[in-house]
């Protein structure tokens, strides 16, 4: 551990590679000579599909280009780059993409050699089964049941989510470029302030309040630069944009954005108490917190994500113009069904109308009870085991709606509006299986740390 | 007393995911003395919001007021986990629209311009 009174945190995006970061703002952040560059790459709002898959969800040339001014003003100021659950899903693809990208670009730039940190995160589900087998209970979260072989069979992919440990390790052995798999968010930014000898009351808000970047402050807008300073009691947020303003309020609403309770941050290892903090303006654009604090837990418990494959999915598009037919959809979608069943049976596929124009959004939460729309588009999904059922089945929905028998409709010659007579392919359908906590005895455990020099060769 | 919609009185209406089970919504008022007005008179409660969306209240596993950003949250249960195949919006980001239609009613006293008070 290194002894700092300040630390200075550039965060650049909130989800890096997903679009790309604003050049100017993070400019005008590496100008303000950072002591560390973090930015947090994943996120499970992309859907199961992609850790299930084990795809990235970002095209790579925004991962590059992210990547890219990252590693340049590192190099450039000597400060270490901190990057957090690489390739949108963290899984050990991710972080050797990453890395790959970054030994292209030192070569591209004929960057000085540094020590570069691959951390892995990637969980067999072996390793699972053996603690099941053992009679560990892994947690499900919110309601979820423990883990079990049924759980772990139907699913894909597992990755766990660190905390601050495996990072502050790597700092420790002298790494210039982090590459981490799936991380809690806020660890990517509260490990570097915790190696640089902030007290844990602080650097963990400061994680939690950075690692979404510009989303902390006002008018809205992402993928511009905020720069953290840290101090022994407090944090101070800076937008870099010229446009926006970090208020107590922007701040603190901040804490509850996209977060269950605004008050308590769950993180690997313990949680962050915001009831006590304070914001107070220091000017037009900065805002300075104080009173979080960070309580350890007497059990140090990782969260684990797993995602499995339902099946092969399809869509078709239908649009419906004709009151009668509108008025009637019950009807129309129950005879669609109906001729699915009859060939499929009732099970072993999934069938669902999305109608856009009554409650395609909403689904069930859709309060509106009797909205009369003139039109009425209708996404028919088809899941099924391959994907020759999958395309079968979902014509067979989307085509009978031009063929629903409906007494009393005048326009006999067809019920449907096709933009064209296909069937989508989509990606396979996926879902969250895991969503569960397991508990170690060494924070380190699950998670594998390599090094290596880049460059110079 | 006046009768104003949320929208009016709101900087932001917001819902999202937290995490994959759940989505979550955030009001944040424009005035202080709106918020506070709310707050002590109960004017927007989680039976209020399980009503409008037609839910058992137990579905809503959070509701409080968080003055810091004199606003309302509160965090619902998902049907199935986001993303699972029939799910129609897999970042649980348009879930926010029937909250613009509650009705406030609101001495006119808090109501010192056009829209619903002062910023800040």
């Amino acid at each position: 551990m290194i002894k700092l009174k300040e630390v200075k945190i550039l965060s650049p995006t909130g989800h890096l590679g997903f679009t790309p970061i604003e050049e100017e703002s993070f400019w005008k952040g590496v100008n303000k000579k950072p002591d560390f560059i973090c930015a947090d790459s994943g996120s499970c709002d992309i859907g199961p599909y992609p850790l299930g898959a084990d795809v990235a969800a970002s095209p790579e040339e925004w991962q590059k280009h992210d990547l890219e001014l990252m590693l340049l003003a590192s190099r450039e100021l000597d400060v270490p780059m901190i990057i957090g659950s690489a390739s949108d899903t963290g899984t050990n693809r991710g972080v050797n993409q990453f890395a790959r990208i970054i030994k292209n670009l030192t070569k591209k730039h004929g960057l000085k050699p540094f020590k570069m940190a691959t951390i892995y995160a990637d969980v067999q589900k072996e390793t699972l089964l053996k603690r099941l087998e053992k009679g560990d209970v892994i947690e499900g979260l919110h309601g979820r049941p423990p883990l079990n072989k049924e759980i772990l069979n139907r699913t894909n992919h597992i990755v766990a989510v660190m905390g601050v440990e495996p990072y502050i390790k790597a700092l420790e052995e002298g790494a210039d470029v982090i590459i981490a798999g799936r991380s809690s968010d806020v660890a990517v930014f509260a490990a570097p302030a915790l190696w640089s000898g902030i007290p844990e009351d602080i650097a963990f808000y400061a994680g939690k309040v950075l690692e979404c970047a510009s989303f902390v402050a006002e008018p809205f807008a992402g993928k511009e630069s905020v720069l953290g300073i840290l101090r022994e009691d407090e944090v101070i947020i800076e937008p870099m944009s010229n446009y926006q303003r970090a208020t107590p309020e922007s701040v603190a609403s901040h804490a509850m954005y996209e977060r269950i309770d605004p008050f308590i941050e769950w993180l690997p290892g313990g949680y962050i108490d915001m009831r006590g903090c304070v914001y107070e303006a220091i000017d037009e654009k900065r805002t300075r917190v104080r009173g979080s604090k960070f309580y350890r837990t007497p059990e140090y418990k990782i969260k684990l994500e797993g995602s499995g494959k339902v099946g092969e999915r399809c869509f078709m598009i239908v649009g419906i113009r004709d009151p009668y037919l509108i008025a009637n959809l019950d009807k129309v979608i129950e005879w669609s069904r109906k001729k699915v069943k009859e060939k499929f049976g009732e099970s072993g596929y999934g069938l669902y109308y999305h109608v856009y124009g009554i409650n395609g959004v909403m689904g069930e939460l859709e309060p509106i009870q009797n909205p009369r729309p003139h039109e009425v588009g209708i996404i028919v999904e088809g899941v099924a085991p391959n994907l020759e059922m999958a395309k079968e089945l979902t014509y067979l929905a989307g085509r009978n709606f031009l063929y629903a028998r409906l007494i009393g409709v005048k326009g006999t010659a067809g019920a449907a509006a096709f933009i064209s007579d296909e069937v989508l392919v989509a990606h396979p359908a996926y879902e969250w299986t895991i969503n569960h906590l397991v508990k170690v005895n060494d924070p380190l455990e699950l998670f594998d740390i390599r090094f290596e020099t880049v460059g110079g060769v | 007393m006046k009768n104003v919609p949320l929208v009016e009185l709101a900087k932001t209406i917001r819902s999202k995911n937290a995490g994959v089970d759940h989505i979550t919504f955030d009001i944040i008022f424009k005035d202080r003395a709106v918020y506070e007005y709310i707050k002590q008179n109960h004017l927007i409660t989680k039976e209020l919001i399980a009503q409008i969306y037609h839910m058992p209240p137990e579905r809503i596993v959070l509701f409080v007021y968080f003055d810091p950003a004199k606003a309302i949250k509160f965090t619902i249960r998902r049907f199935k986990p986001s993303g699972s195949p029939g799910e129609t919006d897999v970042m649980g980001a348009q879930q926010y629209p029937p909250l613009f239609e509650i009705s406030l009613i609101l001495p006119e006293s808090l109501l010192k311009e056009k829209g619903g008070g002062n910023q800040g």
